[in-house]
C-alpha cells in the first residue's frame, strides 16, 4: 500500500521496514539508503585500504618484493578510483541520505524511488569496476586521473568496463545530487529560511551543484575516451588534430571541482561538531556560507594548476597559479572559524570531537602544501614527485575521511539510539591520528627530495622514509577495523541514548527520538531559534 | 525558493522493485556492451545477447515504473510539494544534460582555437607542429589530417556554403523544422491550459511529426557523409567532433520524440488538466533544450 503521511493522523506505527533482504533491495527510505551508502563505503575502504596496503608493502624497502609492476600499476589505479568514487563519495551521500531530512524537518527525501536507484547502481557499478582485476588483461592501470593515451593507445582492453563503469558511477551521483537539490529546496519545514539551514546542509547543497556541474563533463571525457578506443575518432590523437593534453583539462575540469566535492561536505561536519563540544554557537555562520560559495566558484576556474608541467601558454600558468591561490582566502576564512568557535569555548573532548579537531589541524596542511603546489615555477620541482601524494592524503585522509568518522561516532547515536564505547573511541582516533601522521608526513620530504609518484621501486636514498610511511599505513589501515568492531558493538550493545545525546547539541535532529523514528518528521516541525542552524 | 505552504499531506511512496531491477538492467546493458565492443576489436565473433536482455529488462521496468508514477498521480495521491519536487528534479537533469554537451562544446574550441594553430606551427605550442608535421596546414575544417596515414582525410567537409545557398542546405532545414516544433509544442501547452483537446492533439502530433522529420533528415545527412563525402568518425577531430556532437543531439532528439509520442498518447487518455500537467511540461522543457543545443550546434559546428 502507498502510504499517505497526514499530520492530522497518527500513522506512525504501521509503517515499518518491510522484512529480510526485501527491506534493504526494494526500500524508498531515506535511512535504510544511508545505511546501505556508509556500509557500502566502508567495504569499499576496506577494499580500497587493502589495495594501499599492497603498494606500502612493496614499497617497505626498495627493490621488487611482492608484486609485478605491471600488478602494482593496477593497484594504484583502482586504489585511487576504489577511494574517490567508491568509499568518500558515497559515505557523504550516505550521511545526507541520513541527515539532511533530519535536519530540515521533512519526512524522507524528495524522490525516494530514484534514490533507491541511485544506491543501487554503485554496487554493480563497483562489481563490474573489480571484476577487471580478475581479467586475463589486467585491471586499469593507467592511474586513477587515466590520461590518454595511456588510457586509450596503450590501456588493456579491460579499459571498456572501466568506462562503462564510470558512466554508472556518474549517473548514481547526478541522481543523488538532484535528490539532495530538491530535498533541500523543496521538503524544509515552514520556517526553515536558506539561512537556518544547518551548514552541513549548505554544504551538500552547493556539493550537489558541483556534481551535476562537472560528473556530466567526467561523462564527456570517458565517452571521448570510447570513441578513441573502438570508433577509430582523434580527440586526444594528434595525429588527427586531437591533442592529448586536452584530455587533460576536460578532466581536471572534473576534477578539481571533485576534490571540493570530497572536502565541502566536510566541512559541514565539521561545523557541526566543534559548536558541540565547544558549548558555542558557530563562530561566523553567514561567512561560512559564503566561504564554501566562494570555494565551489574558484574551483571552476583552477583546474590546469594540475598540468603545470605539462606545457601551457605563459598566461595560462599565470592565471591559474594566481586563481588557485585566491582559494586560500575562504578556506582561511572557514579555519578561523573554527578555532574561533573554539576560543574560550567549555570544550570537552569526545571522540568525534577529537576528529574534527585533528581535521582543523591536519587538513591546513594539506591546504598549506596545496599551496606550495600552486606556485608554478617551484611546482615545476613537486610535480608527480611524493610531496603530490603526500598533499592529497592529508587533505583526504585526515580531510575528508576523519570527518565522515567523526560524522559516524557524533550521529551513530542518533542512528542506533545506543552509545558507543568512548574508550574504545579515543584509541581508534589515537592510532588513527599516529597512524596517518607517520604515514603521510615521511612523504613530504622524499617527495622534496625527488622521489617518483606510482612507482614500485626507488632509490636507495628514499629507503627510510619509505620504511616508516609502510608502518604507519600498517597501522593505520588496522586500526579502521577497530572502528567496524566499536560500530557493531555500539549497535548490538551499547548504552541507550539520550535524544539530545551531547548536552551542546542544537539542531532539529536532535529533537527526535533516538534511535529515529523511520520516517523522520511526519508533520511539520515548528522551528526554533536553538533548533536553528549550531 | 520558498518552501511552500502545502504541508498538510507529506507523500511517500511504497517500497518499490523497480529501482533495483533498473540497476541490473544497466549492467548487463553496459557489462554486455563492453564485452560485445572488446569482441570487435579483437576481431572475435561478437555477442551482443547480454546487451539486448539488458535493453529489453530496461525498457520493461522503467515501463512498468512510469506507469506506477502516472497511476498513483491519477489516483491523485501527489501533493503540489511532490510536484515541485518532480519539477526541481527534471530542471537540474536538464542541467546536467547541458554540461554533457558543454564537454563536446569545451573540445571542439580547444582543438579548433588551440590545438590547430599548435599543430599549425603557431602561438606558444608551435613547435609541436614544426617538429611532427611541418607540412600540416591549420585550416579548420579540417579536411587533411597531420597524419593522413593514420587518419584518412575526409574528402569534404559539412561546413555551410554561405547565407545564400541555405535553401538546399539541409542543417538550414533542420534547424528551420527544429524551431518550429518549439513552437507547436508550446501551442499545444497552451492548449493544455485552455482545456482544448482537439488543439493540444492536433498540436503535439504535428511536434511529434516534425521530430521524426528531422530525424530522417539527419539519418540523410549521416548517408550523404559516409557515402558521398567520406566523411566519417575516423577522418581526424572535424569528424570527431562533428559526429559525436550531431550525435549525440541526435540520440536526445530520439527520446525527446518518444517522451513527446508517449505524452500524445496520454492527451488521447485525457491524462492532462490545466493545472497538472508536469509530464507534458517536462518532455516540452526536454524538447526546448534540445532546439537550443541544435542552435549552438547550428552556429559553432556547420556556420562558423
Ligand atoms: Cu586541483
Amino acid at each position: 500500500m502507498s502510504e499517505v503521511i497526514d499530520a492530522s493522523h497518527d500513522h506512525h506505527d504501521h509503517h515499518g521496514p518491510a522484512a529480510g533482504l526485501a527491506r534493504w533491495l526494494f526500500t524508498t527510505n531515506h535511512k535504510d539508503i544511508g545505511t546501505l551508502y556508509l556500509w557500502f563505503a566502508f567495504l569499499m575502504l576496506l577494499i580500497g585500504g587493502t589495495m594501499a596496503l599492497i603498494i606500502r608493502a612493496e614499497l617497505f624497502q626498495p627493490g621488487l618484493q611482492f608484486v609485478a609492476p605491471e600488478f602494482f600499476n593496477q593497484m594504484t589505479t583502482n586504489h585511487g578510483l576504489i577511494m574517490v568514487f567508491g568509499a568518500i563519495m558515497p559515505a557523504f551521500v550516505g550521511l545526507a541520505n541520513w541527515l539532511v531530512p533530519m535536519m530540515v524537518g521533512a519526512p524522507d527525501m524528495a524522490l525516494p524511488r530514484m534514490n533507491n536507484l541511485s544506491f543501487w547502481i554503485l554496487p554493480f557499478a563497483f562489481g563490474m569496476l573489480i571484476s577487471t582485476l580478475f581479467m586475463e588483461a589486467g585491471g586499469p592501470n593507467f592511474g586513477w586521473t587515466f590520461y590518454a593515451p595511456l588510457s586509450t593507445t596503450y590501456a588493456p582492453e579491460t579499459v571498456t568496463f572501466f568506462i562503462f563503469g564510470v558512466h554508472m558511477m556518474g549517473a548514481s551521483s547526478i541522481m543523488g545530487s538532484i535528490n539532495i537539490i530538491a530535498t533541500i529546496l523543496n521538503m524544509r519545514a515552514p520556517g526553515m529560511t536558506l539561512m537556518k539551514m544547518p551548514l552541513f546542509v549548505w554544504t551538500w547543497l552547493i556539493t550537489a551543484y558541483l556534481l551535476l556541474a562537472v560528473m556530466p563533463v567526467l561523462a564527456g571525457a570517458v565517452t571521448m575516451m570510447l570513441f578513441d578506443i573502438h570508433f577509430g575518432t582523434s580527440f586526444f590523437n594528434a595525429a588527427g588534430g586531437g591533442d592529448p593534453v586536452m584530455f587533460q583539462h576536460i578532466f581536471w575540469f572534473f576534477g578539481h571541482p571533485e576534490v571540493y566535492i570530497m572536502i565541502l561536505p566536510a566541512f559541514g561536519i565539521v561545523s557541526a561538531i566543534i559548536p558541540t563540544f565547544a558549548r558555542k554557537p558557530l563562530f561566523g555562520y553567514d561567512s561560512m556560507v559564503y566561504a564554501t560559495a566562494s570555494i565551489a566558484f574558484l574551483s571552476f576556474i583552477v583546474w590546469a594548476h594540475h598540468m603545470f608541467t605539462v606545457g601551457m601558454p605563459l598566461a595560462g600558468q599565470l592565471f591559474f597559479m594566481y586563481s588557485t591561490m585566491l582559494i586560500a582566502i575562504p578556506t582561511g576564512v572557514k579555519v578561523f572559524n573554527w578555532v574561533a568557535t573554539m576560543w574560550q569555548g567549555s570544550m570537552t573532548f569526545e571522540t568525534p570531537m577529537l576528529f574534527a579537531i585533528a581535521f582543523v589541524v591536519l587538513f591546513t596542511i594539506g591546504g598549506f602544501s596545496g599551496l606550495m603546489l600552486a606556485i608554478t615555477p617551484v611546482d615545476y620541482q613537486y610535480h608527480d614527485t611524493y610531496f603530490v601524494v603526500a598533499h592529497f592524503h592529508y587533505v583526504l585522509v585526515p580531510g575528508a575521511l576523519f570527518s565522515i568518522i567523526a560524522a559516524v561516532y557524533y550521529w551513530l547515536p542518533k542512528w542506533c539510539g545506543r552509545m558507543y564505547d568512548e574508550k574504545l573511541g579515543k584509541l581508534h582516533f589515537w592510532l588513527s591520528f599516529i597512524g596517518v601522521n607517520v604515514t603521510f608526513f615521511p612523504q613530504h620530504f622524499s617527495g622534496l627530495a625527488g622521489m617518483p609518484r606510482r612507482i614500485p621501486d626507488y632509490a636507495l636514498q628514499f629507503a627510510d622514509f619509505n620504511m616508516i610511511s609502510s608502518c604507519g599505513a600498517f597501522i593505520f589501515g588496522f586500526s579502521q577495523l577497530l572502528l567496524m568492531y566499536i560500530v557493531i558493538k555500539a549497535i548490538r550493545s551499547g548504552q541507550p541514548a539520550t535524544d539530545r545525546v551531547w548536552e551542546g547539541a542544537h539542531g532539529l535532529e536532535w529533537t527526535l527520538p533516538s534511535p529515529a523514528p523511520y520516517h523522520s518528521f511526519t508533520e511539520p516541525p515548528k522551528i526554533t531559534d536553538a533548533d536553528a542552524h549550531s | 525558493m520558498s518552501s511552500g505552504t502545502d504541508h498538510s499531506a507529506y507523500y511517500v511512496p511504497e517500497n518499490g522493485w523497480y529501482p533495483v531491477w533498473v540497476a541490473l538492467a544497466i549492467f548487463l546493458m553496459l557489462g554486455g556492451g563492453a564485452v560485445w565492443l572488446n569482441d570487435l576489436k579483437a576481431g572475435d565473433e561478437p555477442n551482443i545477447t547480454l546487451t539486448l536482455i539488458g535493453l529489453v529488462l530496461l525498457a520493461v521496468v522503467l515501463f512498468a515504473w512510469f506507469a506506477k508514477v502516472i497511476e498513483e498521480n491519477q489516483q491523485g495521491l501527489y501533493s503540489p510539494q511532490l510536484n515541485r519536487s518532480f519539477v526541481w528534479g527534471m530542471g537540474w537533469f536538464i542541467f546536467s544534460e547541458v554540461m554533457f554537451f558543454a564537454a563536446f562544446f569545451g573540445a571542439l574550441f580547444y582543438a579548433r582555437h588551440f590545438v590547430l594553430s599548435w599543430l599549425g606551427g603557431e602561438g606558444d605550442k608551435a613547435i609541436t607542429g614544426e617538429y611532427l608535421w611541418p607540412e600540416f596546414e591549420a585550416v579548420w575544417p579540417v579536411v587533411s589530417n597531420p597524419d593522413p596515414s593514420v587518419f584518412t582525410n575526409p574528402g569534404e567537409s559539412m561546413a555551410s556554403p554561405g547565407v545564400a545557398s541555405w535553401g538546399g542546405y539541409l542543417p538550414f532545414w533542420n534547424t528551420v523544422i527544429l524551431l518550429t516544433s518549439s513552437v507547436t509544442v508550446h501551442f499545444a501547452h497552451t492548449a493544455i491550459k485552455d482545456q482544448q483537446r482537439t488543439k493540444l492533439l492536433s498540436w503535439l502530433g504535428l511536434t511529434v511529426l516534425l521530430g521524426i522529420a528531422f530525424l530522417i533528415l539527419q539519418v540523410e545527412e549521416y548517408i550523404h557523409a559516409y557515402q558521398e563525402l567520406g566523411l566519417t568518425l575516423s577522418s581526424g577531430i572535424y569528424g570527431s567532433t562533428f559526429f559525436l556532437l550531431t550525435g549525440f543531439h541526435g540520440f536526445h532528439v530520439t527520446l525527446g520524440t518518444f517522451m513527446l509520442m508517449v505524452m500524445l498518447f496520454r492527451a488521447f487518455k485525457n491524462h492532462f488538466k490545466p493545472e497538472d500537467c508536469f509530464g507534458f511540461e517536462s518532455a516540452s522543457w526536454y524538447w526546448h533544450f534540445v532546439d537550443v543545443v541544435w542552435l549552438c550546434l547550428f552556429f559553432f559546428v556547420y556556420v562558423f
